[in-house]
């Protein structure tokens, strides 16, 4: 069964076309990685999907269930959860604080003016599950604002993964890492591919990543879906390498 | 219990026992009781500006347009309606937060600087119509004739009316209810998603948080606490005035929060206690008053980016 399906979508703004007619169909326990050159609509395409603007045509299914309209709130609450190119935290909190808010906001408690103590215990059992899938867990206390990069993005999958989501979209997760975490991040990746099963689409400018990751690969080239593959269909794919492979490798 | 547990629970047991020995301590220092009622009231205003602005990072302009709603509606109903505090007292606290609900459907969306203009306008609509209707309001003059009734305490009458230390504690208990409540909620799951939206309303988007409802609910509940700041200030004064409608009020509130600290839930108290004395003891000097009141803010902001309170928490750690 699909989780994501999308079907030909367009996103323009004012003459500039962004996304050009894009379908993708994303199945479930599937890792899809998206690449292409910057100004390919990569970000774009990942704002469609969660909600951040609507398309200009096209529709989105997500777990079977038109969603081409809903806010972004909306399509967190069904089960979507991403993180961002440039982290998006809250920097004053700590790290506990911050997979806090997202564990209770999953938990349905967001109005709640009040909470009693069972509740409130599943709730720091989650986060500290959460924050030892991530290997955050010595890290609790910290406020995430002076955490290392690495950690801050680490940090930020926690508080997706605290949502509990059936897809997880990671928009370039290894940004600005060194090789070192990197290795660490994609391991992470890996992971909740592997053993914990979950749907993940991400945006990717490390090839070895990508290759490393990938069930398959998507290259986007400005706003069209160039290709999609294994990633030994995509290596071995000539129009790919001319556009992008040649030109990063 | 961590360090820093104890270290709270002994500040927050220094504050409560300061403010209940307040008629005590502050008339040896050459105060009088009036004065730390004053500053229970106005403090408890600049609080629930604080609310909104500290916790959930949204600036109301407006805010005393909600403040002087309260104080109208207690008025209004001691004169007209019943000869009850407390029911003057629920009467204000319903006008400022109904109002605000109402308002707010149309001001969340707006956000920043906007936000602060829109939050203007809507106040400044209620001061001119609390400024024009005479026949109802009493215009200019304010709203008089009223004053606050004895509390019926089943037993005995509480008068506090001509005794001001009972009026003083009648204010604290009013104050502990109000400050209270909020203490609660922003320690609740919702109040964490209003320090969220604070800290990152994107990243709040993306937890699932709906922004707009959730600031929408935080600027009424605020409201309603101003208004029942309103409504006290009105008892203490026996006496409603536009100017508590008017924006510059609004700025006096946004000072008080700022001065003391506005990332902090006791900062605007101890702003509002600068604020309120120095204009107490200044204006008996000068007419100019408020520029040293002024200087003291410049002073502040540039100093102690994180107010008074700020400061002596850190200076503490």
């Amino acid at each position: 069964m699909n989780v994501l399906e999308i079907k030909n979508v367009t996103k323009r703004f004012g003459n500039l076309v962004a996304v050009r007619d894009v379908s993708l169909d994303v199945a479930k326990g599937e890792l899809c990685a998206i690449i292409g050159p910057n100004g390919a609509g990569k970000t774009t395409f990942f704002n469609l999907i969660s909600g951040f603007f609507p398309p200009t045509s096209g529709a989105i299914a997500f777990d079977g269930r038109a969603i081409t309209k809903l806010a972004t709130h909306e399509r967190v609450r069904l089960g979507m959860a991403r993180t961002f190119q440039i982290t998006e935290i809250f920097p004053e909190l700590t790290v506990f604080e911050n997979v806090r808010i997202a564990a209770e906001v999953a938990g349905g408690y967001r109005l709640r003016p009040w909470i009693n103590r069972s509740e409130s215990e599943q709730i720091h059992r989650n986060v500290e599950d959460t924050l030892k899938l991530v290997s955050l867990e010595t890290k609790t206390d910290r406020l995430v604002g002076e955490l290392a990069h690495g950690d801050q993005r680490a940090a930020e999958i926690a508080m997706a993964l605290a949502l509990k989501p059936h897809l997880l979209l990671l928009d370039e997760p290894t940004a600005g890492m060194g090789d070192q975490e990197t290795y660490h991040i994609t391991q992470l990746i890996r992971r909740l591919h592997r053993d914990s099963n979950y749907t993940i689409v991400l945006i990717e400018h490390d090839m070895r990543v990508v290759f490393h990751l990938a069930d398959r690969i998507c290259v986007l080239d400005q706003g069209r879906m160039l290709a999609q593959g294994t990633p030994q269909e995509i290596a071995a794919n000539e129009t790919v390498q001319a556009a992008y492979l040649g030109i990063a490798t | 219990m961590s360090a820093e547990q104890t270290r709270k629970l002994i500040a927050l047991a220094a504050i409560w026992i300061t403010l209940l020995l307040a008629p005590y301590w502050m008339v040896p220092l050459g105060g009088y009781t009036a004065l730390a009622t004053r500053v229970l009231v106005l403090g408890l205003a600049a609080m629930s500006l604080n609310f909104l602005l500290g916790f959930t990072g949204v600036l109301s302009f407006g805010h005393a347009a909600y403040f002087g709603l309260g104080a109208y509606g207690a008025g209004l109903t001691l004169k007209f309606l019943a000869l009850s505090t407390p029911l003057a007292l629920v009467a204000g606290m319903l006008l400022g937060g109904v109002c605000g609900a109402l308002l707010g459907t149309l001001i969340v969306r707006r956000r920043g600087v906007y936000f602060a203009m829109v939050t203007i306008a809507f106040g400044q609509v209620f001061y001119y119509i609390a400024f024009q209707w005479s026949s109802l309001t009493g215009g200019d003059d304010g709203l008089r004739g009223f004053s606050r009734q004895p509390i019926d305490l089943g037993l005995f009458k509480l008068d506090i009316l001509s005794d001001p230390n009972n009026f003083y504690y009648f204010v604290l208990f009013c104050f502990a209810l109000a400050a209270g409540t909020m203490g609660f909620i922003l320690r609740s799951p919702f109040g964490r998603t209003m320090i969220a939206i604070r800290e990152n309303e994107r990243r709040s988007r993306f937890l699932g948080i709906p922004v707009e409802r959730h600031i929408w609910i935080a600027f009424t509940l605020s409201c309603f606490f101003m208004g029942f700041a309103g409504a006290l200030y009105a008892l203490v004064n026996n006496f409603a005035d536009p100017r508590g409608l008017h924006y510059s009020q609004s700025g006096d509130f946004v000072m008080m929060a700022v001065m003391g600290g506005m990332r902090s839930f006791w900062g605007p108290l101890l702003g509002a206690a600068v604020f309120v004395v120095l204009q107490d003891y200044l204006s008996s000097i000068t007419v100019n008053w408020m520029s040293f009141v002024g200087l003291l803010f410049v002073l502040v902001v540039l100093f102690f980016p994180r107010g008074l309170l700020g400061f002596i928490q850190r200076s503490k750690a």
